[in-house]
């Protein structure tokens, strides 16, 4: 069992645990994973390392509220345990040389910030690129601005709700053309990824891509989590989860992410029906 | 029972006692135990047909050489316990092995009484004993001697090398990346074959017995082998087993509902998808389910697709049924189950339907040539021969590639170019000489039994090398 010793809101949908977990804490790199069974009948499920001590012995992860799994580990509270996590898994984030763009969309954001974190912690200048679809689902505002000052904090919304209307990929390339970084991170929905490469790719900027394929062992040894990558079949949870973002292959990673949509909706429904009916 | 002047005499009459099944068109619905075992009636009919042979084949096909003639004899004396206690001489799993082991190629295989009839069904009579664990005596156990032994993996070799090491008075820890122990045992092999229930009692007896079992951890990750020699264990032994899936290397092998074996069988059988949405990890009930490979993994699949509600489940295989690897009681057990076989097919494309999920598999149609290395007709493409079998999940079982954590475990370990771990064949030592190795992650993809034993082994180098003796 793996104790809950500090619970965070972020906002409505998002929230961080802190967890007892000593040797994971230990080996942990910035861009691993952990994989976390919630109880006996859970899944497991990936989160990005968030930050962790190893002379306290905790990890953290932070995570945002989008399905059955998600949902039911928003009601544990401080105090209580999760039955299983694992990790460090993955290989850690190579981090380079120079001034960095971190660009977060949707949950993505939450997967971001602990590699801006940490490429801030090395030393290195960094720029936050934010996007959302509109203001109420901008996620970690405070977490970054905490980290960055106002001139390294690009916000984007689709609405125009906040920040500047449109999409990641103009903060981006004003900052390509500028000459500001001269390495490029990015994690959210796999067409803000792809465009992302696109962009960075006309200026021959190097790109990561943290990929999240579903995954079952996280080991190595089932193989669900593969991935395209320059033409070869890699699975994100041995060989990654960050690739190379130019040889990606986006069409393979979204189907294979979208496989199980019915089910997905269909657990969180049943769970939905049976919290309502012990209130 | 009869004794000809004071001696036994084979029954030479009676036909093979047949396995307790479970008719197959109702075991086919759900994922209850093929067959129940024999019954003490049946194992003592059974006994009888052995002839206690002087010099026992039976025993040279068994690869840990279990006296099989002594423990036979004990049944017909009734002496249940102490025929346990023989199997338990060589083979600390006997519950398991008799349900898993290819008999046919091994002891029963080379069982005299084959040559004229059917062979003695012993495996069937080891997991009788081996489902009556309470009849053996308790194991000894030496006095601790004070070291400390760190075991990686919870699979057959790594759970009896830790048996046989707690036995001998070691402080064992058993690293296991899952939550729960058992290896393959428990999230490859299914239910309806290996109750998960026998392999708990296992690792329940070594807990008894005093191994402590550290799950959720990843050695290679979470602590490497020199981290665990600071942490003050004496010798390690790595049985990761085998790792990666093997490719098809066709296109559209990474559309949706295209599975490899490992995560099918691993959603239902750890994670219970087939009890979805009372537990929460999904699986894909397919109508036609066509499954590539003709070993135990790809029957495990296809019987397991049969059970999800499939109403085509099809093992497609390179050549035919006779050229299978699986065990032959399982092609049985599957064909009576309605699974059909469709030999001499080689698949050559997945093809996505209208959702971008796979719809139909192209398959290139063959037939036998010369033999190969192997002896067996290596199987030619038949020019033309093209054929679109429709489905909407499909599975390759082909084999898998080595553990990729091998590597990271560290210390002065060797690995060959496959990246499997280099390991003496006798005592399982690997080039660190304070690291052993055994099980699939030395062997490829193998058995339980050799997976077992080599766990023996290891264990006795590792007592001999650490107490002196
Ligand atoms: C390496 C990696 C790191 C991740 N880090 C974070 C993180 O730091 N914070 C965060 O909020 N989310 C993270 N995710 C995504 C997170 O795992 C999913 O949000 C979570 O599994 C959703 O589960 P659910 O039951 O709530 O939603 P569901 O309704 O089951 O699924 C919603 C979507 O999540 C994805 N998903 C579902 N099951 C899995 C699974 N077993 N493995 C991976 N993806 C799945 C699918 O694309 C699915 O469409 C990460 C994913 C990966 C692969
Ligand atoms: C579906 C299927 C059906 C089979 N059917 C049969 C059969 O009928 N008869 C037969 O004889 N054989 C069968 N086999 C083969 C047999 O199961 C294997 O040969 C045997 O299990 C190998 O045992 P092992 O102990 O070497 O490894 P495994 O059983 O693979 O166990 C290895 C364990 O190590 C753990 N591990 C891996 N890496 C790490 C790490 N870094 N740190 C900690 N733990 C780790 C794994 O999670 C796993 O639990 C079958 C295999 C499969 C997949
Ligand atoms: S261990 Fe396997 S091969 Fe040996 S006697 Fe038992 S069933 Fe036969
Ligand atoms: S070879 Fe057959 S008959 Fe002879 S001892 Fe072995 S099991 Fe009995
Ligand atoms: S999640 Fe199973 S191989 Fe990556």
């Amino acid at each position: 069992m793996y104790k809950i010793l500090e619970k965070t809101q972020f906002s409505e949908k998002v929230f961080k645990f802190r967890i007892e977990a000593p040797a994971i804490a230990k080996h942990a790199h910035a861009g691993q994973f952990l994989m976390v069974r919630a109880n006996e009948t859970g899944e497991r499920v990936p989160f990005t390392l968030a930050g962790w001590n190893g002379d306290e012995g905790w990890v953290e992860f932070i995570f945002m509220v989008i399905g059955k799994t998600t949902e039911m580990l928003s009601t544990y509270e401080a105090g209580e345990s999760l039955r299983d996590v694992v990790g460090p898994l993955g290989v850690p984030t190579e981090m380079a040389e120079g001034p960095c763009a971190v660009i977060g969309g949707g949950v993505g954001l939450a997967i971001a910030f602990p590699v801006a974190k940490h490429l801030v912690e090395t030393g290195h200048e960094v720029h936050a690129i934010m996007g959302a679809r509109t203001k109420d689902l901008l996620l970690m505002e405070d977490q970054f601005r905490e980290l960055l000052d106002e001139d390294h904090i690009h916000i984007t919304t689709d609405d125009g709700s906040y920040g500047e209307q449109g999409v990641v990929t103009a903060p981006l390339e004003r900052l390509l053309q500028d000459k500001a970084v001269s390495q490029v991170f990015c994690v959210g929905p796999v067409p803000m990824m792809k465009f992302s490469t696109l962009t960075a790719q006309k200026y021959d900027t190097p790109i990561t891509a943290s990929l999240n394929p579903i995954m079952v062992d996280g080991t190595g040894m089932c193989g669900c989590c593969r991935v395209e990558v320059g033409g070869v079949t890699k699975f994100a949870c041995v060989d990654g989860p960050d690739f190379d973002a130019t040889l990606v292959d986006w069409d393979d990673l979204r189907a294979r992410q979208a496989a199980y949509r019915s089910e997905e909706g269909e657990s969180l429904k049943a769970y939905e029906e049976k919290s309502c009916a012990c209130h | 029972m009869p004794l000809v002047n004071g001696r036994f005499v084979a029954d030479m009459k009676s036909p093979r006692t047949p396995d307790n099944e479970e008719p197959a068109a109702e075991r086919a619905c759900d994922f209850r135990p093929v067959d129940k075992g024999f019954t003490e009636e049946m194992a003592l009919a059974e006994a009888e047909r052995c002839l206690n042979c002087k010099k026992p084949f039976c025993v040279e096909g068994c690869p840990v050489n279990i006296n099989i003639p002594r423990f036979i004899e004990q049944i017909r004396e009734k002496d249940f316990g102490g025929a346990l206690d023989t199997i338990r001489e060589d083979s600390m799993l006997p519950a398991i092995c008799g349900r898993v082991c290819p008999q046919e190629n091994q002891c029963e295989g080379k069982c005299i009484r084959g040559k004229k009839s059917e062979p003695v069904a012993i495996g069937q009579l080891e997991r009788f004993l081996g489902d009556r664990p309470e009849l053996a005596s308790t194991p000894k156990m030496a006095p601790k001697n004070g070291k400390k032994v760190a075991v990686v993996g919870s699979g057959p070799s790594g759970i009896t090398c830790a048996g046989e090491l707690a036995r001998n008075g070691f402080d064992v820890t058993v690293f296991e990346a899952f939550f729960t122990g058992g290896g393959v045992l428990v999230y490859g092999i299914p239910e309806f074959r290996l109750p998960k229930a026998v392999v708990k009692r296992e690792i329940d007896g070594l807990e008894d017995m005093g191994v402590k079992f550290e799950y959720n951890s990843v050695v290679g990750n979470m602590a490497t082998a020199e981290e665990l020699f600071e942490q003050g264990f004496d010798a390690i032994y790595v049985a990761t087993g085998a790792g990666l899936p093997k490719f098809l290397n066709v296109p559209g092998e990474n559309l949706p509902n295209v599975f490899f074996a490992n995560e099918y069988l691993t959603r239902v059988n750890l994670m219970k998808a087939n009890k979805f949405p009372e537990y929460d990890t999904p699986t894909k009930h397919g109508k036609n389910v066509v499954v590539f490979g003709g070993g135990n993994v790809a029957m495990d699949a296809v019987r397991t697709a049969k059970r999800l509600g499939a109403e085509h489940a099809i093992i497609a295989y390179r050549r035919t049924e006779d050229e299978m690897p699986c065990r032959r009681a399982e092609l049985h057990h599957a064909k009576a189950e309605g699974v059909e076989v469709l030999p001499l097919v080689s698949p050559l494309e997945f093809v996505a339907g209208e959702d971008g999920s796979v719809c139909a598999v192209k398959v290139q149609k063959m037939e036998l040539g010369e033999p190969d290395e192997s002896g067996r007709r290596r199987p030619v493409p038949i020019e033309g021969a093209i054929e679109e079998i429709p489905c909407d999940v499909a599975i390759s079982a082909i084999g898998t590639n080595a553990n990729p954590f091998a590597k990271k475990i560290g210390g002065k370990m060797e690995l060959n170019k496959w990246g499997y771990i280099v390991a003496d064949e006798e005592t399982g030592q690997t080039t660190d000489p304070r690291i052993w190795a055994g099980g699939d992650i030395v062997t490829g993809a193998a058995t339980v039994i050799l997976a077992m034993g080599a766990g023996k082994k290891a264990a006795a180098s590792i007592t001999k090398s650490l107490l002196g003796e």
